[in-house]
């Protein structure tokens, strides 16, 4: 088993910290303490953003996140050089846009992964249908190409979705950008259970988390949560306190 | 050989795909299989004929252009006079198709993205005609610069979303659409503008806006007796050219040329010239040239002409362009500018900015293919709607000088 799907499943009430990588006063300088910081607050695993200029799957908080990193000159490159240096027992998990990469040259984006604390990698726009284009070349290595289910994705598609992944399942918990907040159907409980169900792999609930009612609610029925656009608008706000507080009641559930 | 793209995944060759959200793939797997029934379904396609005909008014003519062929020196213009359509653009004939099918999958509303306006002008009408809900997304920037296009889609009952993220044109309302469409996904069609998009959206509009070369090879036969030697059209997104070309795709003597807008200059920042600067690249769900920086964010498109202000280009034509069955050309503003008045004071047809580009090439091509040679240009508008802008720009220069 994969570190990064071994590192969810021995625990309950995961929670996976979302930023923007080079979001912080000191630009990607900065990435190292807030790695720190979320890992001491008792994060399971953390995304790192990468920021493109288009994107569609992220709501204001986010786009203006990538705003502000790409102003700093943040590319995928340099991300990559940043990551290399920093040391952490928490897995990483590199939530990015296709193009970066893509330009980047897929083959040389897997290898700059090596000695990093890179786990895993988080693609919205890259679907099933289009993993070939990652998939080959992470196989053998320490990394899983992390899966996303919505709400519209019938039980047929989530069974061909969830067979052969690894690391976790990304449940999107609506039909809407990040960020989005109380937008929670009645029948999403349900569908998380059915969807833990269909696999052992932990299931992880993101997309407009931002209570701990909200936390509460979905360790009930899933592994944990992710949550993305508060944490990228407290730690903008200077908020780390906030942040390790959040953390720390969020794992109590 | 047959011409015979997209594969069965949606791909030209390396261009296409569907690169989108997975909230989004059951609806682009939805709509291939709704867009396959709707083209075997005969009561459907009797339908959107008869809209074709008397609400669109086609076949429209093509028009041999003699005082224009007179002022290029050189080959036989015809234009296909989209410009004469409803609404004044090519853009109806995919808007009223994508509206008709939308209707028959059940939905009951429609939302689009829009530059310039037209493509939001005519799903407005569409979606007018057949009494549904419509929202329209346009950039805050084009929303001030097309006030007039604006009112006419409020007039015809759609709501106009002012996009204020991003840069605030077309690329941000393709954006802010997408998203949209991700939170209102189970009862809304989204009304793609051009041979854009995540499969089956460039087949879709490459596919109703084929009436344009239908029309016009069947016109060309029987003015001439012969096919043509060369197509012209403008290219931003690329509908209105590739719904010129795909008809002829298989008429290896036909030469296609696709005009991009070279803005203010090639060698410059300023320019909507995908094909000639830009690289293969994923934007807005779909595989395609792009214009980008090294690292793979998108830059921003310029052009006098915001129909065709856009850093992409349709997924086909990247690989026409690849495989050589296209040639993609460059026209300035300044150029287009010149078209636009030697079409107005030849022909007495005043062509849409877009389309003024394929004039400026056309005249440019005529000389060089000689008298012996025919060819079409797609006038794909009218340009009624950029009559003010032109003005003030004509006003400007001369108070220079």
């Amino acid at each position: 088993m994969k570190t990064l799907q071994a590192k969810l499943s021995n625990k309950k009430n995961n929670f996976v910290p979302y930023i923007m990588a080079g979001d912080h006063e000191r630009g990607l300088e900065g990435l190292n303490e807030t790695i720190q910081l979320l890992e001491q607050a008792g994060s399971s695993a953390i995304e790192i953003g990468v920021p493109f200029s288009d994107p569609v799957a992220d709501g204001p908080v986010i786009e203006q996140a990538g705003l502000r990193a790409l102003a700093k000159n943040v590319s995928l490159s340099k991300i990559l050089d940043s990551l290399k240096s920093i040391e952490t027992e928490v897995p990483l998990v590199i939530m990015t846009y296709f193009n970066p990469v893509y330009q980047f040259g897929i083959e040389n984006f897997v290898a700059a992964l090596e000695n990093t604390a890179v786990k895993g990698l988080i693609i919205p726009d890259l679907p099933k249908e289009h993993e070939a284009y990652i998939k080959p070349f992470i196989t053998d290595k320490d990394i899983c190409l992390v899966p996303l289910v919505s709400l519209t994705t019938p039980i047929s598609r989530q069974k061909e979705l969830v067979v052969d992944a690894e690391g976790f399942i990304y449940a999107v918990a609506i039909n809407g950008v990040t960020g989005k907040e109380n937008a929670y159907s009645n029948q999403l409980d349900h569908h998380l259970e059915t969807l833990s169900k269909l696999t052992d792999i932990p299931v992880l609930t993101g997309f407009g988390i931002s209570t701990l009612t909200d936390v509460e609610r979905f360790n009930k029925v899933s592994a944990g949560v992710i949550v993305g656009s508060k944490i990228v608008r407290d730690l903008h706000e200077n908020k780390e306190s906030d942040v390790i507080k959040f953390i720390k009641n969020a794992i109590n559930f | 050989m047959t011409y015979n793209q997209p594969n069965n995944q949606g791909f030209y060759g390396q261009f296409g795909g569907q690169f989108v959200p997975e909230t989004l793939m059951t609806a682009v797997k939805e709509l291939e299989v709704a867009y396959e029934d709707s083209k075997k379904d005969p009561v459907f396609q009797a339908e959107l004929k008869e809209l074709l005909k008397d609400y669109v008014g086609r076949e429209n003519p093509l028009y041999f252009a003699k005082r224009l062929t007179e002022y290029a020196g050189g080959a036989k213009i015809y234009l296909k006079r989209e410009d004469l359509n409803h609404t004044g653009a090519h853009k109806i004939n995919n808007a009223l198709g994508q509206v008709l099918l939308a209707k028959k999958m059940g939905k009951n509303k429609v939302i689009a993205e829009t530059g310039a306006g037209q493509h939001g002008v005519a799903t407005a009408t569409a979606a007018a005609l057949f009494g549904m809900e419509c929202t329209i997304y346009m950039g805050e920037e084009d929303v001030k610069r097309q006030s007039l296009n604006v009112f006419r889609m409020e007039l015809l009952g759609a709501k106009v979303h002012s996009v204020t993220d991003g840069s605030r044109v077309l690329k941000d309302a393709v954006n802010a659409a997408l998203r949209a469409w991700v939170a209102q996904v189970e009862d809304t069609h989204y009304v793609m503008g051009s041979v854009l998009g995540p499969h089956p959206f460039p087949q879709i509009v490459r596919d109703y806006q084929a009436v344009i070369g239908q029309e016009a090879r069947a016109q060309f036969l029987e003015k001439e007796n012969k096919l043509p030697d060369a197509l012209v059209a403008c290219v931003g997104g690329g509908s209105n050219s590739m719904g010129l070309f795909y008809p002829f795709v298989n008429d290896e003597s036909v030469e296609m040329y696709g005009v991009e807008a070279a803005g203010l200059g090639i060698d410059t920042p300023h320019h909507a010239a995908t094909i000639t600067k830009g690289r293969p690249g994923v934007l807005h769900g779909t595989l395609m040239d792009v214009l980008q920086d090294e690292n793979g964010q998108i830059l921003e498109a310029f052009s006098i002409s915001a129909g065709l202000d856009y850093p992409g280009i349709g997924p086909e034509h990247s690989y026409f362009n690849a495989v050589g069955r296209a040639k993609y050309v460059d026209i300035t503003d300044e150029e287009a500018l010149e078209g636009f008045k030697i079409l107005s004071r030849t022909e007495g047809i005043i062509p849409a900015l877009e389309s003024s580009h394929a004039i400026a090439y056309a005249v440019k091509l005529a000389k060089e293919l000689g008298s012996e040679k025919t060819m079409i240009v797609c006038l794909s508008g009218r340009g009624d709607k950029d009559v003010v802008q032109v003005k003030e720009r004509l006003e400007a220069e001369k108070e220079v000088k």
